[in-house]
């Protein structure tokens, strides 16, 4: 590409013919305020022009997140006409907006806010003051609510759910000033096929989109002494929970989350990295008799509720390609009430589970009708990331000054297999690591393998599994790059064995109840701070080498794959009718 | 797809239904003809009901909010059946204020329906109108192509009788 030299605000730089002026003006050292554009999704709608600037010889004002430069160029980014322009765009917006920004969930990470301050909005002279709720807030879905009053139209929801996962749920409807971003047919997202991932909470800029709070049903377990409260937290939690203090992404914070837990007043607090190391066992031993038995292949990891929900509308005719192993967060319920109750001698009536999850699709699969094995509700609260960290701020804990602290037994020690499950590839990673075992006796040669690392979208490995030979295996993460893989399973086309699918970009550290931003380059940062827990942290790093999942099955489950495995770990999938037709052409 | 083909026979007859799959048919493998299939089941069944849309959708494999974006954003398309008759009463100012408000009112209450809709045996289409140049005469009732004029909302039903 030609090379092209603009002057902006006096200030020369050269770039690529085609560059935007926001580019070019960052190349210069000039942050323009952006609003409905989010780069990372490749998604520039050019409609809220708050990104304003001048471009001499144009007449109008230019949106500079679209407008591209050309060579000689001049271009002022603070002209008095450009900052009027920008701050009457904010103050529209602000016109049309509840002010509820003290209680609203995105107070402090708003992009509307931040925006606001940027261009110097000191007023609002057309302030409206009404707002009613009525019919513009939707709460049917267990995990995303959806506030249009909020809304600013800016599409970044759409272009994730459509681009993005393939669910394709969201529009916009109706035009100019009726304009709305609704789900199909303007239907209550409960009963629409979005499958709760919460990735447009994530793309969504401002507190028209966020998660379904269950903190108060927390506190209020906590409180009530006839109860006993257990807690379990996904891997990915420690790998993020640090950023909502203040730490820079990539922390690992371990300790300090179980500490911060126990002080919010959990009776016990566990490790849903022990589930996952259990999941490993169950899961390698169904791979091993699938291959042995002539059992449907590839099998499909099942972990990633959002991705079964996904499966169940878009795949009905797949469904026995998945594992039937619950995820970690269901098996530790399930365990919870029965053989935790049984540990201790606690009537699991009055046992309360919570888990903390980067996810919010887990409050949609912790309600789902089948998951009372253990005679109970097995997880009865599911609070993402964000919400834990409210209550760890609301209950004042000097986060960052906590001292490390060590999970409780007997569901709490964990392994370097088991962590990595927060990251995509890292179920794989853990699972060959384990089947290998199962199949040949040995450790494998290396326990990493690279291949399957990393935010390629689609990812493949193939190693050497001694009498069975070689082994296929590919990893997806996304929803989209998940439909590649199986639409080449439809077709006949998939030569894998195994293969791992997470729901959200970058697995669960991506998942959207992680902390805001989530961006590539967080999801990345995250997921080597598992890497480093298995590496480096972590003594023992193969899942069937957990000496308290050998306890649970010495005392308790008896054998992988056995009766009571059956019974409270494993599940059965619900087809959501077929013909949810998704994308054009 | 059973089912479908049930909730379309509710309202459409097996001709039309015919009609609107091959309508669907012909145009299945051209990318891009979402907005002539709409414009042409449109013809053939005079609205565009959820049921309608999901047919579409499901035809020419696109995702349904896809198909209600579509149809919600142009104003040429409809989702609920017309009326036999089309009601439209003023709300221009002169209209508004000279009692325009109140037959409004009362027309919503005696037809059951908001502005838009169309009541449930399709015998009117209600609308709104801001000024149709006639204030000497308001309020202003137009029945059709009727203009009414020095509307009161005790005139309104012995009017709306002459309309079945
Ligand atoms: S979305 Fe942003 S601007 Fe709006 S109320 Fe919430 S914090 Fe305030
Ligand atoms: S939660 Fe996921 S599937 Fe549902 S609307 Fe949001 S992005 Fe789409
Ligand atoms: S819900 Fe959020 S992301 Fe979606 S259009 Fe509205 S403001 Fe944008
Ligand atoms: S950021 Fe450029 S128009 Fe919205």
């Amino acid at each position: 590409m030609a090379l092209v030299t603009v002057t902006i605000d006096d200030i020369k730089v050269e770039v690529e013919s085609g560059t935007t002026v926001y580019e070019a003006a960052k190349k210069a050292g000039i942050n323009i305020p952006t609003l409905c554009a989010w780069f990372e999704g490749g998604h520039t709608p050019g409609q809220c022009r708050v990104c304003v600037a001048e471009v001499e010889g144009q007449r109008n004002l230019v949106a500079s997140c679209v407008f591209p430069v050309a060579d000689g160029m001049k271009i002022h980014t603070k002209s008095e006409r450009v900052r009027k322009a920008r701050r009457l765009v904010v103050e529209l917006l602000l016109a049309d907006h509840p002010q509820e920004c003290t209680y609203c969930v995105r107070n402090g990470i708003c992009e509307l806010q931040r925006v606001a301050e940027q261009v110097g909005v000191k007023e609002v002279r057309f302030s409206r003051t009404e707002f009613p709720e009525e019919g513009m807030i939707d709460r049917s879905s267990p995990s995303v609510v959806r506030d249009g009053r909020k809304c600013i139209g800016c599409m970044r929801c759409v272009t994730v759910c459509e681009n993005v996962q393939t669910v394709s749920v969201l529009t916009p409807a109706w035009r100019g000033s009726e304009m709305r971003v609704v789900p199909a047919f303007d239907l209550p997202l409960a009963e629409t096929n979005c499958v709760a991932c919460g990735q447009c909470i994530l793309a969504c800029p401002v507190g028209a989109l966020y998660e379904k709070d269950d903190v108060e049903k927390v506190w209020e377990a906590l409180e009530d002494p006839t109860k006993h409260v257990v807690v379990q937290e996904a891997p990915a939690i420690r790998a993020a929970l640090g950023e909502e203090f203040g730490l820079p992404p990539g922390t690992l914070v371990t300790g300090k989350m179980i500490a911060a837990l126990r002080r919010l007043g959990f009776d016990k607090v566990f490790d849903t990295n022990f589930t996952a190391d259990l999941t490993i066992v169950e899961e390698g031993n169904e791979l091993v008799k699938r291959v042995k038995e002539g059992g449907k292949l590839p099998m499909i990891t099942s972990c990633s509720p959002g991705w079964i929900k996904f499966c169940e509308h878009f795949y009905p005719d797949l469904l026995d390609h998945l594992s039937t192993c619950k995820s970690p967060q269901q098996m530790f319920g399930a365990l919870a009430k029965t053989y935790y109750a049984e540990f201790a001698g606690i009537d699991p009536a009055n046992i309360v589970v919570v888990s903390i999850m980067p996810c919010t699709a887990k409050k949609f699969e912790a309600q789902r009708p089948e998951m009372k094995d253990s005679g109970f509700r097995d997880v009865d609260f599911v609070l993402t990331t964000r919400e834990l960290a409210r209550m760890i701020r609301e209950a004042g804990i000097d986060f960052t000054n906590l001292p490390d602290e060590e999970p409780d037994a007997p569901m709490g020690e964990y392994t370097g297999a088991g962590t990595i499950f927060g990251a995509t590839g890292g179920v794989m990673e853990a699972a060959l690591r384990s089947a290998y075992y199962i199949i040949t006796g040995k450790i494998m040669p290396s326990l990493d393998i690279m291949p399957v690392r990393g935010l390629e979208g689609v990812k493949e490995a193939s190693l050497d599994i001694p009498p069975i030979g070689r082994v296929k295996v590919a990893v997806a993460h996304g929803l989209g790059n998940a439909r590649k893989l199986m639409d080449l399973i439809r077709e006949g086309k998939a030569d894998y064995t195994f293969i791992e699918v997470m729901c959200c970009p970058g697995g669960c550290v991506g998942g959207g109840g992680e902390p805001i931003p989530t961006t590539m380059e967080t999801r990345a940062k995250r997921a080597g701070a598992l890497y480093v827990d298995d590496s480096q942290v972590q003594k023992i790093r193969q899942s069937h080498e957990n000496p308290s999942v050998i306890k649970l099955y010495k005392n308790f489950l008896h054998e992988p794959l056995g009766h009571k495995s059956h019974k409270l770990l494993h599940t059965h999938y619900t087809p959501r009718g077929t013909n949810i037709p998704h994308r054009e052409n | 797809m059973k089912e479908e083909r049930d909730e379309l026979l509710k309202e459409f007859t097996p001709e039309q239904v015919a009609k609107l799959d091959e309508i669907i048919e012909r145009y299945k493998s051209k990318p891009g003809s979402l907005i002539p299939v709409l414009e042409e089941a449109q013809m053939v069944l005079e609205y565009l009901p959820v049921s309608v849309q999901k047919r579409i959708a499901n035809g020419l494999n696109l995702p349904f909010s896809r198909v209600f974006g579509v149809v919600t954003f142009y104003s040429f398309f409809t989702m609920t059946p017309r009326g036999r008759h089309t009601i439209r009463v003023c709300l221009g100012t002169a209209c508004y204020v000279r009692g325009g408000k109140a037959i409004a009112e009362m027309l919503e209450k005696t037809l059951g329906v908001k502005e838009g809709q169309t009541t449930v045996d399709r015998r009117f289409t209600y609308e709104t109108v801001r000024c149709l140049g006639a204030c000497g005469l308001g309020p202003v009732v137009v029945i059709d192509n009727d203009v009414h004029g020095r509307m009161k909302p005790a005139k309104l039903k012995e009017t709306l009788n002459n309309y079945q």
